[in-house]
């Protein structure tokens, strides 16, 4: 009776650790050798169902409830039955967007030191420019296609990926934050010849 | 001798037990006859025996020259058992060797049996060793056949590996001691480099065919496409090199085009872009089979910028019948591919992240394919596009995007039944997904009656029917006993002993059997064992079969290259009981150290393991057996 109450008491930890987590965001890398282990059985009497004294079998688990709705399931070693080649190929990809962030260095003309700040999380060009312009304490202009930033000493430019330096806010906020390598506050009279007009 | 056949043959058909015990008694007899060998020298003389040699040679003369036509390894199995004489003939004439199990006979039996032969083809590794079930270094060594058959086969032309260990300096050896050396073919092989590669592409003179195939190849920086023959025109009609996870030397890889007109097949990597894919294209427009490396939009080119015209680079190739790779896909691009779909026999779209309709722009053209590989982002829709189109499809494969137990399931009972309507001459089909129902699999049995090959994955483990809530018994029951043909099968889903029940009683011609976390006890295992009589390969995982079961599959294991079962219920004292009983069996029993978090409470038992591997063997227990893997006798 003890051991089942253990037993309990361990599964329903595990399960509700399980249960927490969404589908999909359990680290799915992580492999747990619940099956594996299940074939080592020691005691002769144990029944096929309920059993087994590993709480983290969530097969055999599975086999006894099968009227309850399973939990997020830990990943098994090996199952489903595909080749670590194609699961990296799609699995990398969506890891990398899923949870890396996307931290670029934010210098600021006169800033004795720089800032970092992560891209994704903003949603587009309004919430980032509020959060820089909180960051180093300064405000930027308005924004026109024509001129640029007006109305303000400060700009905003980022250098993209062939190493040239742009004005934020040109192209589509995804086109750049896929693009943006680094950003620069420009102030003064370099920033003045970005957005003027000739 | 009579076993030694069964090594070599892929498909036994014979049904009752060999006697092992007679093949020490039947090499010897042979040896005291007067007979010639291949390499040319007489073996045994007794002068007081001696028989004139003319009428034996005559025949034998005969049936050399009828039996060199005979291609087919189950038609010369059968020949080589008619008598002591067709068995030395058929070893005379037979040019391509085939050994599904390395270690089911060493290399120095295998090439002293036979002497003439040209090609080569070797398997090693079980294929759950794909899935990470077994620990690396587990054997399949390439290194100690190369040396039997450097000394054997000199004139080689051809080898095949499928699961083997192959190292740089096999390779170079390869390279440097064949010199009609043609075709080198690596399927899921590991243990070398681009260094090897390099050696190949640079003494194989004659070289006509290079592919690897979900290899692991480890990069380093030698540039083995650059060691090609700089001058000169190639033999070169296969080139593929999609597995190579490293970045190749484009313009020589452009300059051996150039210089290759007998090139057919040809499959980039994801490091040659879509702008290099044109320029190999407008060289190559004789290719019949192109893989595409990285199909998105080029590095550092802007939307709007000036473009190389793809559309008439692949209308260009007329003889284009199979496309394969598009990774990292830009769908913009596949519209670049319509002007050959009508040809294609054969589309390999999974590793395309597409959905249902841009892949309806593309399969609406596509009548006269008969392979298609896809991802299942197509969904279910995608899938009924393809069945609405494509008549003659014979084989079917569609894999997850996102291979895990919990995940979406684009793909359901949906897809399988509209393909089961739409492409009546389905013969294999590998089907990843979440949700399945019996009513679909069992519609399948009854529309596609041409199915070899039935694999289908419920990624869910113990998933049940998920409209009734039934287990799937009675879909992979409907399977087997409607399609008349099936040798291969993979179960998966909520299954009882029942449906195990309907393998045995109908799966008559099944060869290879995969099980994972199915049945319920004993009994499931044993219908399998007692029923299936061609049963030749069979690999379970996490399935409640014990001791009991293992024995009931005595009168038929030396018929099966093999038998895995991890995570079973097996014990040690069991699996020595078979090694006991069976002394040609190797019975191998591995711990996955690696994969094994041992909990501090549990109890360690000493000689417990977590794999059991066995297969017949003429040379007993191999010598290269790493520390994790225990042979039991």
């Amino acid at each position: 009776m003890e051991k089942s109450i253990v037993f309990e008491k361990d599964l329903n930890l595990e399960a509700t650790e399980l249960r927490l987590g969404l589908p999909g965001t359990k680290e799915s890398e992580k492999q747990t050798p619940s099956t594996i282990k299940s074939n080592k059985r020691v005691l002769p009497d144990m029944s096929e169902e309920c059993g087994s004294k590993d709480n983290s079998n969530v097969s055999h688990v599975k086999k006894c409830d099968q009227e309850v709705a399973p939990p997020a399931k830990a990943q098994v070693v090996g199952w489903p039955p595909v080749r670590s080649y194609r699961k990296n190929c799609f699995q990398a990809k969506k890891m990398e967007a899923e949870t890396t962030g996307m931290y670029v260095k934010v210098s600021m003309d006169g800033a004795p030191y720089l800032r970092k700040i992560d891209l994704k999380v903003y949603k587009g060009y309004q919430e980032l420019l509020k959060a820089l312009e909180d960051m180093f304490k300064f405000s930027v202009g308005k924004y026109s296609e024509r001129e640029g930033y007006n109305g303000s000493e400060f700009v905003p430019t980022y250098e993209d990926k062939d190493g040239d330096w742009m004005l934020v806010g040109d192209v589509p906020w995804d086109m750049f934050i896929s693009s943006c390598k680094r950003m620069r506050i420009m102030k003064g009279s370099e920033a003045r010849g970005l957005g003027c007009a000739v | 001798m009579r076993e030694e056949r069964t090594e070599m043959s892929k498909d036994d058909d014979r049904s009752p037990p060999l006697d092992l015990r007679g093949a020490d008694i039947a090499e010897s007899s042979s040896k005291t006859r007067n007979c010639v060998t291949g390499s040319g020298h007489v073996t045994g003389l007794n002068p007081t025996e001696f028989q004139a040699p003319y009428p034996d040679q005559v025949l034998e003369n005969v049936l050399e020259n009828v039996l060199q036509f005979l291609t087919s390894r189950r038609d010369r199995n059968a020949a080589s058992l008619v008598c002591k004489s067709w068995c030395r003939v058929e070893a005379l004439t037979r040019s391509e060797l085939f050994i599904g199990n390395c270690y089911s006979v060493s290399p120095k039996r295998a090439t002293a049996r036979f002497s003439r032969v040209r090609a080569v083809a070797i398997k090693g590794r079980p294929r759950f060793a794909d899935f990470n079930l077994m620990p690396p270094e587990w054997g399949a060594h390439f290194a100690p056949w190369v040396a039997a058959l450097g000394s054997a086969y000199p004139w080689l032309e051809k080898v095949y590996l499928k699961r083997m260990s192959v190292t740089d300096e096999d390779l170079k050896y390869l390279a440097e001691n064949f010199p009609s050396f043609k075709e080198l073919v690596l399927v899921c092989c590991d243990g070398f480099g681009t260094r090897g590669l390099a050696v190949i592409a640079k003494k194989c003179r004659q070289l006509r065919v290079l592919d690897l195939i979900e290899s692991e190849v480890a990069e380093s920086d030698m540039d083995w496409i650059g060691e090609f023959p700089e001058s000169g025109i190639t033999c070169l009609e296969s080139l593929i090199f999609d597995c190579v996870e490293s970045p190749i030397n484009f313009e020589a890889l452009e300059r051996l085009v150039i210089r290759s007109p007998s090139l057919k097949k040809l499959r980039l990597n994801r490091f040659v872009s879509i702008g290099q894919l044109y320029r190999l294209m407008v060289r190559a427009p004789q290719l019949t089979h192109l893989g595409t490396g990285s199909f998105s939009l080029a590095e550092g080119v802007a939307h709007g910028d000036q473009e190389p015209d793809y559309e008439s680079a692949f209308a260009a190739c007329k003889s284009l019948v199979c496309l394969s790779g598009f990774r990292e896909i830009t769908p913009d691009y596949l519209s670049a591919i319509y002007a050959v779909c009508a040809n294609l026999t054969s589309l390999n779209l999974s590793y395309a992240n597409i959905n249902a309709e841009q892949l309806k722009t593309v399969i609406v053209h596509c009548h006269k394919l008969q392979t298609f590989w896809v991802l299942d982002s197509i969904c279910d829709e995608g899938l009924q596009a393809a069945a609405a189109t494509c008549k003659d499809l014979r084989e079917l494969r569609v894999f997850p995007i996102d291979a895990r137990e919990d995940s979406e399931g684009p793909v359901s009972e949906v897809g399988l039944q509209a393909i089961s309507e739409g492409c009546r001459k389905l013969q294999s089909i590998l089907y990843f997904c979440q949700h399945m129902t019996n009513a679909a699999v069992i519609a399948m049995s009854n529309n596609c009656p041409d199915l070899e090959v039935f694999r289908l994955c419920i990624m869910g483990r113990h998933r049940p029917d998920h409209v009734t809530g039934e287990p799937m018994d009675e879909g992979f029951g409907a399977i087997v006993k409607n399609c008349k043909k099936l040798t291969r099968l993979a179960v998966s889903g909520l299954l009882t002993d029942q449906a195990f029940s309907y393998i045995g009683r109908y799966g008559k011609l099944v060869r290879t059997l995969s099980v994972a976390f199915a049945g319920n006890s004993d009994l499931g295992l044993k219908y399998v064992l007692e029923g299936c009589p061609r049963l030749q390969k069979l690999e379970i995982r996490d399935s409640p079969f014990g001791d009991a079961a293992l024995r009931s599959g005595l009168h038929h294991y030396y018929n099966m290259r093999f038998l895995w079962m991890s995570s079973c219920r097996l014990s040690p004292p069991g699996c020595r009981e078979i090694a006991r009983a069976l002394p040609r069996l190797v019975v191998e029993v591995i711990r996955d150290e690696v994969g094994m978090i041992r909990a501090e409470c549990e109890e360690h038992i000493d000689d417990a393991f977590d794999i059991l591997y066995m297969y017949r063997s003429l040379e007993g227990p191999r010598d290269d057996a790493p520390s994790f893997v225990t042979i039991l006798h």
